[in-house]
């Protein structure tokens, strides 16, 4: 029995994906034995961050440090660079100079996408991006955090506990009434809290959000504002938006962005009274 | 419904595909029984059978179909449009032809027991190191499996990590199979030239030429379509198969999930491509040949007209599309060579144009339509009880 089960686990050990497609891993860093490491209290690191798109400069020796649990807005004029920073941080743009750490030991510049994603940086995309074609709950079931490698996912089944996970997620985005209507047909605000939802199945370290509210109500925006703060605490979240509104109902830190670097960083009373700021953004 | 006992759980709701199987079934049955069992138990009633030629192009048809699904998988459920499958059907059917060839022994028209005729036409020594093992089955069926997997291995690797998507796939697939097409047709290559293997005896010491083993092939061809359609249904109703299709249509979104894009479009590829090997090597039996042809782009370009024609990302539809486009092919290549390649343009257009989702998705208008009618009947109803 004992050599059926050794046998067993010695099958399983050489069908497991990173086994399999061992090449395919290219050397990028592994997570395993590369904890996050926050004994600084500072989750994220950007430091003198450059990005060009054919010689325009999108982000201009761009510092920031996000602490763990704080809860930042950045905001900035269109074209300020808000979201290729975003980019730059879960590695879909690769910066041509500075450097990004996630805690004090990985360095994300370094790390491919779902490395970054599986790490612990979820991400809400500017224009909701959803699966079109699966039902509420799918989605949710798709994002939730856990092994996503190719062969386990071909024979997993949910557990009661994931379940739970998925309804407890569907009631705090409100959709529990359309869990198994196709993700195309939910309005522009249902998405966007479909896909905040997604991103809390995914139970990440930090947060980022990319203006949550575009298309909300205002009830809607009320219970963005809510869900968002609750989160700050457990996990980091930044946010950028353009509603001012709404940035001062759940800031207390703001970045102003603009043309690619920090102009002002403080409260919102401060950031709103700065000279600079209100030439550039707020005073016109 | 007592249907679903027949059927595993995850594929209670897939209705097409209970139909499809069933009348898989029965067919086969038939064929069985009155093909099979009547002539050898009951010979004064053979009469009643069908013709062989006619299973036989049945059988061929089921191999398409399960090339067809093939594609489907790759192309429907994940967004690879490759225009290269016929080659991993091709390789499949080489590697089954080599071990066809083995069989042939010293009853070539040269009698030499080592050396196929088109070495020894050649003027060929020995038999090159790449025929070594074709004479075990076993090895062979090993090697059905892996040579299309490798393939299809190595191009994914490559192209998927490199991120090519779209059109510049489908161009680089198209190459690929282009390619060996023209190694294929070199003397060089050891795989018989332009043209390719042939006059095969027997499979596994039973002649080729008798009925009862012409039925077998088709029994199995049958068993391998349904085998083929069972698995592909179970891996596209997983979580994988949901992330496939999630990939399809937003391959951001699922890396930034945490989904490593490439593994995936790098196994659903191998899967695709391996099932496609399988369908070459129970095609190459019963038509008798394998040659360079069946890599012409033209063929794979073909395949994807029929998933399209059926209907992509259902399965069953590039079942129907495979069944439907291959005897209307048999059919007007019968009657009217030269309007063929006219009539499969035009019913692509047509299809294109007016049935975005295929045959099936028709029939699903037609369903919802009159589901919708129920409807409407029922709120009057309701109306008129209140
Ligand atoms: N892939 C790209 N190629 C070329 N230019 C780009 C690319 N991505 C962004 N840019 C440019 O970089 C600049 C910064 O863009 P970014 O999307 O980061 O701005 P943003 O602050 O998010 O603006 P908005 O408030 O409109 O969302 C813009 O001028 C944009 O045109
Ligand atoms: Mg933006």
């Amino acid at each position: 029995m004992n050599t059926l089960t050794q046998v067993k686990h010695k099958f399983q050990d050489v069908l497991r994906r990173d086994r399999t497609f061992n090449h395919t891993l290219q050397g990028m860093h592994s997570i395993q034995g590369n904890e996050l490491d926050i004994s600084h209290k500072t989750v994220l690191y950007l430091e003198d961050v450059s990005v060009s798109f054919d010689g325009f400069q999108a982000l201009n020796k761009l510092s920031l440090y996000i602490d763990d649990g704080e809860l930042r807005c950045i905001i900035g004029p269109n074209g300020a660079g808000k979201t290729t920073m975003m980019d730059v941080i879960t590695g879909k743009t690769r910066p041509d100079a500075g450097t990004v750490y996630f805690g004090q030991t990985m360095d994300l510049t370094q790390m491919a996408e779902h490395d970054i994603a599986t790490a612990g940086i979820g991400r809400k995309f500017q224009k909701p991006t959803i699966f079109p074609e699966h039902s509420v709950w799918e989605n949710l079931e798709l994002a939730m955090k856990t092994d996503k490698g190719v062969w386990h996912t071909l024979f997993t089944v949910l557990t009661s506990e994931q379940k739970d996970r998925i309804e407890e997620v569907m009631l705090t985005i409100g959709l529990q009434a359309l869990c198994y209507v196709k993700a195309e047909l939910l309005s522009h605000g249902q998405k966007q809290w479909l896909e905040i939802g997604m991103l809390l199945m995914q139970d990440p370290r930090v947060l980022l959000v990319d203006e949550p509210v575009a298309g909300m109500t205002h009830q809607e925006m009320d219970r963005t504002a809510e869900l968002l703060t609750s989160l700050a605490g457990k996990h980091s979240v930044v946010v950028v938006e353009h509603d001012m509104d709404f940035v001062r109902s759940i800031a207390n830190q703001v970045t102003v962005l603009h043309e690619g670097s920090v102009l002002a960083e403080g409260t919102m009373d401060e950031v709103q009274n700065n000279q600079k700021v209100i030439e550039v953004y707020l005073g016109e | 419904m007592i249907i679903n006992r027949f059927f595993p759980q995850f594929m209670h709701k897939d209705t097409g595909g209970k139909w499809l199987l069933s009348l898989l079934a029965l067919v086969t049955i038939i064929v069985i029984i009155f093909n099979f069992l009547i002539p050898l138990l009951l010979p004064e009633m053979s009469a009643l059978h069908m013709p062989t030629y006619m299973v036989t192009l049945l059988g061929k048809y089921l191999c398409l179909a399960l090339l067809a699904i093939a594609l489907d998988l790759v192309w429907g459920y994940c967004g690879i449009l490759s225009l290269g499958h016929a080659a991993f059907f091709a390789l499949g059917g080489y590697a089954m032809g080599m071990y066809l060839m083995r069989q042939i022994g010293d009853r070539g028209v040269y009698g030499n027991p080592e050396l196929p005729d088109f070495m020894v036409f050649l003027n060929w020594q020995e038999l090159p190191w790449y025929w070594i093992g074709f004479d075990s089955f076993a090895f062979t069926a090993l090697m059905i499996l892996l040579v299309p997997g490798l393939l299809a291995y190595v191009f994914g690797w490559m192209t998927f990590r490199s991120r090519v998507t779209g059109v510049y796939l489908s161009i680089m697939t198209q190459a690929m199979t282009y390619a060996l097409m023209l190694a294929f047709f070199r003397n060089e290559m050891g795989l018989g030239g332009n043209n390719g293997l042939t006059d095969f005896k027997d499979i596994l010491g039973f002649s080729l030429q008798s009925d009862g083993t012409r039925i077998i092939i088709f029994s199995l061809s049958a068993l391998a379509l349904a085998l083929g359609y069972i698995t592909s249904r179970f891996i596209v109703e997983s979580k994988l198969g949901k992330t496939v299709v999630a990939i399809r249509d937003a391959e951001l979104r699922t890396r930034f999930i945490g989904y490593k894009v490439e593994d995936y479009k790098l196994w659903i590829f191998v899967f695709s491509a391996m099932l496609a090997g399988v369908a070459g090597a129970l095609y190459v039996p019963q038509v008798g040949i394998i040659n360079p042809g069946e890599f012409s782009p033209i063929n794979s370009i073909e395949l994807a007209i029929w998933v399209a024609i059926g209907g992509r990302g259902t399965l069953f539809g590039a079942v129907i599309g495979a069944l439907l486009v291959n005897y209307a092919k048999t059919y007007f290549t019968g009657a009217l060579p030269e309007f063929w390649l006219f009539a499969l343009g035009t019913l692509f257009i047509v299809s294109t144009l007016y049935l975005p989702k295929g045959i099936v998705g028709l029939f699903e208008r037609i369903k919802n339509k009159n589901s919708d009618q129920n409807k409407q009947a029922e709120n009057k109803l309701e109306e008129k009880t209140a």
